[in-house]
């Protein structure tokens, strides 16, 4: 894997919806991501988290700004980017195995390669016996899995996730995180997550990028080198618990007061 | 893919079915209410028979209209000609009576059903056929399809095409609509996973858009199956010529009660035959969808 550093500068992105007003959603955001690193952006819901990851994988455009891989312009979506969701969007007409090697077959893989790749892949985020279940059949932390295995298929250099753990329970939480860090050492890959809990971000990043309110720009970029597993009763995981409330206390005042003002 | 999994899924429920005696019980019990609601509605009939209530020249009870089989299959005529008479066994006619009208009917469902989808993804992706087409099709497709039992006669004469023709209006204009509305609900996120994973625009459509709209569609083409079914006995009656809609005619036109009721009789079982085969289809092909729609 030839990873290389991504590089956002001053990236601007205006939504300019039919028919109403334009929001300024991000504006000059600039951050090198590194290779292999585990970044965690934490801001107020509303402050364009997502909208950074979208330019990121590149389903949409950005208005100002560039977003760099190595030399090249990021310009459409790529299997290099993966992007897991919120909800885990797999497709209810395929079985998990299907939706885990969907990627490979559109690339192209025949379908006893896809179903083998599959069976590995499962196997790796331990979903093994569940090949031919229906997703509506998994529950919501299995379904996030098999999203990851889902993007994990198509060996990613990025991977980014939107606030991936949000609509499970605080166990099925805490298990998936410990999930997701076995993952990110194991495959390599760089990985974006948004959150808006702190304690997500201080049990996960390399560095926690928080957000201003709209528009969302960087506030400040703190790194955490705590050794992993972080306990949450560490005086240092403590310390800055209360630095990240602070931080995002002020942003949610200036939202409110903007709100206010309107 | 689909076609493994869904093997896979059958496979599944059969075993299940064999290990769980109760869903055979279950089976009888339905079939037995089935036979007690028609004997029912027999029953009252032959006793306003008996009680001389219900004249047998009009309204023949089930054992006249019946018993007297071979004078009313003779009316049934295997060789799909226009005015012919039955020149071999009536049941041989009574069968090819019935598939030439089921194949009207197959026909124009699926020529509907895939013109349809067609029209709607046209209508949903570009912009043009958007701006033209849709005043037009919210403008047709109130008109009842009988309205359009003329104009399929003027532009194809007399024959099967005028029939095929009308059951396709029945499905088209319905299909077109939905396809249009559920296109515009598919989830983005599915969109998205498709373009990260670098499908093709055609890949995207037939992997990801088809699957996720053909649940609704399958609801639409559900719904107007019993249209269609009433419309192709019109076209049949008044410009085929041929077919169950024509021995209907014939006899209305002779008083003959009693090829009535046989008839009525076998074009309900007709209809109910269809459904029941949609319903199987819909099982099978839309696996993952739940039999009474909701999540399992
Ligand atoms: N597709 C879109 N069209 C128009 N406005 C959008 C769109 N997506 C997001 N926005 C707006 O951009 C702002 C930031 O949204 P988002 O990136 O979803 O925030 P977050 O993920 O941090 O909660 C919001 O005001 C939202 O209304
Ligand atoms: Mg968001």
């Amino acid at each position: 894997m030839s990873a290389e550093t991504v590089t956002l500068q001053h990236v601007g992105k205006t939504w300019c919806p039919v028919g109403r007003p334009s929001v300024e959603a991000l504006r000059d955001f600039s951050i090198d991501i590194e290779p292999g690193e585990f970044i965690v952006l934490l801001g107020p819901s509303g402050c364009g988290k997502s909208t950074l990851l979208y330019m990121l994988a590149g389903l949409e455009d950005i208005s100002t700004g560039t977003i760099r891989e190595g030399g090249r312009e990021i310009t459409g979506p790529s299997p290099d980017r993966g992007l897991i969701f919120q909800e885990a969007a797999l497709f209810p007409w395929l079985t998990i195995a299907q939706n885990v090697s969907f990627g490979l077959s559109i690339q192209g893989l025949g379908s006893k390669e896809c179903e083998q790749r599959a069976r590995e892949l499962l196997r790796s985020v331990g979903l093994g016996g569940l090949m031919d279940k229906k997703p509506d059949e998994l529950s919501g932390g299995m379904r996030q899995r098999a999203a990851c295995a889902r993007a994990l298929a198509m060996r990613p250099k990025l991977l980014m996730m939107d606030e991936p753990f949000a609509a499970l329970d605080v166990q099925t939480r805490a298990k998936m995180q410990d999930f997701l860090l076995q993952l990110w050492q194991d495959s390599g890959a760089s990985i974006v997550l948004v959150t808006h809990s702190i304690d997500e971000a201080i049990a996960l990043a390399d560095r926690v990028v928080v957000f201003t309110a709209r528009p969302g720009t960087v506030k400040t970029i703190v790194p955490i080198d705590i050794p992993r597993p972080r306990a949450s009763r560490d005086p240092r995981v403590h310390e800055l618990r209360d630095q990240f409330t602070e931080l995002l206390a002020d942003e949610v005042d200036r939202a409110f007061a903007e709100q206010e003002a309107l | 893919m689909l076609v493994t999994a869904r093997a896979r899924m059958m496979r599944g429920t059969r075993r299940l079915g064999v290990a769980l005696p109760i869903e055979n019980l279950a089976k009888y019990t339905q079939f037995g209410w089935a036979v007690a609601s028609i004997g029912l509605f027999a029953g009252l009939w032959e006793l306003a028979w008996a009680l001389g209530y219900a004249n047998p020249l009009l309204l023949p009870p089930p054992h006249i209209f019946l018993s007297n089989m071979s004078r009313t299959l003779s009316y049934f005529d295997n060789s799909d000609a226009i005015g012919g008479t039955a020149a071999s066994s009536g049941l041989v006619g009574l069968l090819m009576t019935c598939v030439f009208t089921t194949l009207r009917v197959v026909t124009g469902l699926a020529l509907g059903f895939v013109l349809g989808v067609a029209a709607g993804a046209l209508i949903h992706y570009v912009t043009l056929a958007r701006n033209l087409l849709t005043p037009l099709i919210l403008l047709l497709a109130p008109i009842s399809p009988v309205a359009w039992l003329p104009v399929s006669i003027f532009l194809f004469g007399i024959g099967n095409v005028p029939a095929i023709f009308l059951v396709f209006i029945t499905l088209f204009f319905a299909i077109t609509l939905s396809t249009v509305a559920q296109l515009e609900t598919v989830p983005r996120s599915y969109l998205n996973v498709a373009r990260i994973m670098g499908a093709s625009e055609r890949q995207t459509f037939l992997r990801v858009v088809l699957p996720s709209i053909l649940p609704s569609l399958f609801v639409t083409l559900r719904l107007n199956l019993f249209a269609a079914w009433m419309v192709v006995l019109i076209a049949e009656a008044v410009g085929v010529g041929s077919g169950l809609g024509q021995i209907t005619s014939v006899a209305r036109s002779t008083f003959n009660a009693q090829l009535t009721f046989f008839t009525m009789g076998i074009i309900g079982l007709l209809g109910f035959f269809f459904d029941w085969s949609l319903r199987q289809i819909q099982a099978r092909l839309l696996w993952w969808v739940a039999p009474n729609g909701g999540r399992r």
